[in-house]
Parts: structure tokens; C-alpha cells; sequence
């Protein structure tokens, strides 16, 4: 399917994370989240960075939609340093943050309308999208009355109306069941084919993280920093089936996994004698194998 | 129509009804049934553990249904007993109104504002356990008119709910809401009137309900105390309240439950229209 006439044009940003630190807490009982944390998302690429639960990649994901700012360090789109939240950098949040008390339509013109910008021309793009995610039957709904992945959908709609620079999706598929969640992989990657947009896609599923990806950031455990930075050259339109059977695809998964095997086992001895022995025992082992 | 004849929770409701008033019927009588000579084991031991011999424990003192019926259509015609209506409505309405009027402004201006919350809410706080009845002396000495203290009283049991649930239901809307909408470009205000409003709604919707029960709670007892406003027997009556503890101090037990029902009857409306408008309001809520 062609972009429309009417469809904006898309500008792909850079993002760029310098040497970015995140810290909570009062002075004395500081816990650094993220550190010294550096990498780039590139332009018009689609970066998905994977890591083990709980090791700062939402931090981060606030860090860069500028919802918080970092403790040291820097971030920027395309070398402008971020300030706060802005349109060019939007979030898909886990679960739904489709507003419960709008309508598909309603939610979709949601950000025309709050800059407004609610022209003729916002409302055929707003149309266009609408079909694009086949919510026509669902216009006039609210988000209570579709199921999973039409949300998905429809926030996706929701946040593209406002053409970013960057689309930023933090675990977007997760809570989705398992057919559904396949379905939603082929649908979002076909819409990053068409547009090219700069994507950041967080999650903890490295199936998901090789369908998707053009490079893969494989994070380790907190403070969170980049441990291994994979290109994913799977030819697209990629299929569902290529995750089982190419050899190159389960090449990058074993890969990727033995970083985050290691960076789990290192979480879990945290704490233990015992078990960091054997953690030990286990990564001198791996490294003669 | 006809499916509402088949609907099974109706045919429950009116069940539930006729029974109620069945066993009630049955045991406001008994001091007749348990006359014979038959009963009097049973009254002997109603008598052996402290209760009155001749009828059943509190039921039997109650008037039975079919002479409240009866006393009630003759009530019908009385243009005191519509004016204890008005009265109780009228007030019920003119607190509970003022009570949505400075309640919402004022939960939500606590909720999105710390400074207002700083300065505002600790003064809530140290009032808000003070039950609205006990406002009910010095209500009367404030205020120049008893119909304004008793309005006033009335205003103070939907004022608390409603603020504390304005409040509530404020705070906690998802942050990612906030978040969402800032991204995409939207100013404070406008925030506040297409996330923190709509996001409210539910709370005060509930609230309301909830504050309305409170004020017809709180305008009887004020109507009972008081005075209601109008002189024993005049022709003015005074609202359901004085109506009733009227009838208690003229002796007419029947008038009593008349006054009761009457009351239950009006909660029950007000709360259901209530409800009714809740659900226009919040349509997204039924929508699942």
C-alpha cells in the first residue's frame, strides 16, 4: 500500500544517548538504574533493544520520550539536546494507554486537536490511518470494547497521525496472547517496511527482538548499559516461519540469548556466595567450550 | 414491554416484594392469631425471656401493610403530607446541588493544584470527621432562616463524599495518560479538560450517589430536630422527617411507616436518576 497524498512526509530522526546516567533517590540511599549508558538509534532504522525484566529499559524509554531528565549525560534528536516530552518522540506504552473515555476516532485525532491543527487535511490523513489499521467498523467505539490487538492498533494510528521522528514502543505486544501477538509482529514490521520511520522497540522476547529488528541491543542487568549490539541482516518482508527454520536467524537468537543467559545467572548470584561460584564456574566453562 | 415481563430479575424484585409484605401482613397480626388457647405455651415463653406475651417481638407493634394502605390513600389528599414532600425534595436538592456545585470545583482544584491542597486540604481533613448533625446547633445560630441551617446541614453530608471522591479519582488517573498527552502536544488546559475530567467522571458519578443517600439520611434527622420549620399541626408541614416524628407525637403509628416508606421511596428515585445520568455521562463505562 502507497502513503497517501495526503499523508505527511516523514522525516526520520536520530537518536543519540551519550554516556547517560539515571539515579533515584535521596542522597544517601542513591540506586543508579542506568549507567554511563551510550548508543545510538539510528535513522530510519528499527532498533530493538532486549534485556532481562526489571533492568531499566523502562527508565530509559522515559529518558528519551523526556518524561524524566538523566543525571548526567546527554541525549539527543538529530543533535538538538531532548528537553522534555515532545511529538517527535512518541511512546506506546505497555498494555494500552488508549484514553478509556474516547472514541477510536476521537483517540486517533487526539493530537491534531490538541495543537490545534484539526484541518481538512489532518482528518483525511486521520481517515487514511484508520483504514490502514482496519478499524473503520470500530470508529465510533471505545477502546473497552476492542480487543488487544485492535488497541494496539489504534494507538498505533493514535501516535503516527502526529508523524515523529522517532516512534518509541515499550513493550507494546506484551499481555497479547500468543496468536495474536504473531499477527501483530507481521502487521507492525509491514507497516515499518512502507514508512521507514526510526523505530525503538523495547522487549523482553528475543522471538519478537529477531523478527523485527534491524540491529538488536542486548542490554545487561542494572545499571543498565549496552552489552552486545547485533545486525540483524534477515532479508524483509521477513515470515514468521524464518524464525524457526533460517540458520542465520537462530545464529543471531543463540547469540543474543547466551549474553542474556549470562547477564540472568549474574542478577540471580547477586547476593549469594554460592551461587556466584557457580556462575563463576559456569562462564569459565562456557568460554573454553 | 414485553421483554421487560420476561426478564427474570423483575419477576424476582416483585417476588421479593409481595413476600416482604406477606410475612409483614402475617406478623403485625398475630396478636390476633396468637390469641386461642393454642398459642399459650408460646406466649408463656415470649413472657419467660423479657418480651411482650400477646404478639410477635417488634414485628407485632408495626402497623400491618394493609392499614398503612389504607390510611395512606386517605394521606393522599392531605396537601400537608405532598408539602412534607416538597419540603424534604426541595431541600434534599438545593444541598445536594450546592454540594456538586463547590465540591467538584473544589476536589479537583485540590487534586491538580499543591499548593491549593496544602493550604486547602488540612482544614478538610480536621472537618470532614465532624458528622453533619452535630452542625445542627450551631447551624441554626448561624444561620438567619431554619430553612438555610437545614439546607446548609444537608449540603454538609454530600459536600465530604463528594470532594473526597473528586479527589480520589483524580489522583488516580494513569499517569500514562498524562504522559500520552503531553507527548502529543497538549496544553495544561487542555489537559485538564479532555484527561483529567473525562478521567474523573466515574468518581463523580459515585460520589454523587453516594453523597445523595447521605442528604436524605442527613435532611430527616435534621427535619426531626429542628422542627422542621413549621408549627405542630399547622397546615405547612415540614418535610418527610417532621412528618414522621409528627405522627409519633400524635400517636399514628400508621403515619409513621407511611412517612418511612415515603422516604424510602424518594432515596430510591433520586439515587436511580442519578444513576440514570451517570450512565449518560460515562458511556464508555457500559461499553465493555
Amino acid at each position: 500500500m502507497a502513503e497517501s497524498k495526503i499523508a505527511p512526509k516523514i522525516i526520520p530522526g536520530e537518536l543519540a544517548v551519550q554516556g547517560v546516567s539515571k539515579s533515584y533517590g535521596a542522597t544517601q540511599f542513591r540506586k543508579e538504574v542506568v549507567h554511563d549508558c551510550s548508543f545510538t538509534i539510528e535513522r530510519a532504522k528499527l532498533t530493538v533493544m532486549v534485556g532481562p525484566s526489571g533492568c531499566g529499559k523502562s527508565t530509559l524509554i522515559r529518558l528519551l520520550a523526556g518524561f524524566e531528565q538523566p543525571s548526567a549525560g546527554r541525549i539527543s534528536l538529530d543533535g538538538a539536546p531532548i528537553t522534555g516530552p515532545d511529538r517527535d518522540r512518541l511512546v506506546l506504552f505497555q498494555e494500552t494507554a488508549l484514553f478509556p473515555w474516547m472514541t477510536t476516532w476521537d483517540n486517533i485525532l487526539y493530537g491534531p486537536r490538541a495543537r490545534g491543527e484539526l484541518t481538512r487535511d489532518a482528518l483525511e490523513f486521520g481517515e487514511f490511518l484508520l483504514a490502514k489499521v482496519g478499524l473503520q467498523d470500530f470508529r465510533d467505539k471505545y477502546p473497552g470494547q476492542l480487543s488487544g490487538g485492535m488497541q494496539r492498533r489504534a494507538e498505533l494510528a493514535r501516535a503516527m497521525i502526529n508523524n515523529p521522528k522517532v516512534m518509541i514502543l515499550d513493550e507494546p505486544f506484551r499481555g497479547l496472547d500468543a496468536m495474536t501477538k504473531e499477527l501483530m509482529w507481521e502487521y507492525y514490521s509491514r507497516l515499518y517496511e512502507e514508512n521507514r520511520r526510526t523505530n525503538f522497540f523495547v522487549t523482553t522476547d528475543i522471538d519478537e527482538a529477531v523478527f523485527l529488528a534491524d540491529r538488536v541491543l542486548v542490554m545487561s542487568n542494572i545499571p543498565t548499559q549496552v552489552r552486545a549490539v547485533i545486525d540483524v541482516d534477515l532479508p524483509r518482508p521477513r515470515k514468521l516461519s524464518d524464525l524457526v527454520e533460517s540458520d542465520r536467524a537462530n545464529d543471531i537468537k543463540k547469540q543474543a540469548l547466551s549474553i542474556l543467559h549470562a547477564e540472568a545467572m549474574r542478577s540471580f548470584s547477586r547476593g549469594s556466595k554460592a551461587a556466584a561460584d557457580f556462575v563463576e564456574a559456569y562462564l569459565k566453562r562456557a568460554s573454553r567450550a | 414491554m414485553k421483554k421487560m415481563l420476561s426478564n427474570p430479575a423483575l419477576w424476582r424484585g416483585v417476588v421479593s416484594i409481595a413476600v416482604f409484605l406477606i410475612l409483614w401482613e402475617i406478623g403485625a397480626r398475630s396478636k390476633q392469631w396468637m390469641a386461642p388457647e393454642f398459642f399459650a405455651p408460646f406466649r408463656e415463653l415470649l413472657g419467660a425471656i423479657g418480651l411482650k406475651k400477646d404478639y410477635l417481638p417488634w414485628i407485632g407493634a408495626v402497623p400491618a401493610p394493609s392499614v398503612v394502605l389504607a390510611s395512606w390513600i386517605a394521606v393522599l389528599v392531605d396537601r400537608s403530607y405532598w408539602q412534607s414532600w416538597y419540603m424534604s425534595l426541595f431541600r434534599v436538592m438545593a444541598g445536594f446541588l450546592a454540594a456538586m456545585l463547590i465540591g467538584i470545583p473544589f476536589g479537583l482544584m485540590l487534586a491538580v493544584s499543591r499548593v491549593t491542597h496544602g493550604i486547602g486540604f488540612p482544614v478538610f481533613e480536621v472537618l470532614r470527621p465532624i458528622p453533619p448533625l452535630a452542625w445542627v446547633p450551631a447551624s441554626i445560630i448561624f444561620w438567619p432562616t431554619q430553612e438555610t441551617a437545614i439546607a446548609f446541614i444537608t449540603f454538609l453530608g454530600a459536600f465530604y463524599t463528594i470532594v473526597i471522591n473528586v479527589l480520589g479519582g483524580a489522583r488516580s488517573i494513569d499517569v500514562r495518560y498524562f504522559q500520552a498527552a503531553r507527548s502529543m502536544g497538549s496544553s495544561r488546559w487542555d489537559i485538564f479538560r479532555r484527561v483529567i475530567l473525562p478521567g474523573t467522571l466515574p468518581s463523580i458519578v459515585v460520589g454523587s450517589a453516594v453523597g445523595m443517600g447521605i442528604t436524605w439520611e442527613v435532611v430527616v434527622a435534621a427535619e426531626m430536630i429542628s422542627g422542621g420549620g413549621s408549627q405542630i399541626g399547622g397546615t405547612r408541614g415540614g418535610g418527610l422527617g417532621f412528618f414522621i416524628w409528627n405522627s409519633y407525637v400524635g400517636g399514628s403509628y400508621e403515619q409513621i411507616v407511611i412517612g418511612m416508606i415515603s422516604i424510602g421511596i424518594a432515596g430510591f428515585a433520586s439515587s436511580e436518576l442519578l444513576r440514570w445520568g451517570g450512565r449518560h455521562a460515562t458511556p464508555w463505562l457500559k461499553a465493555r
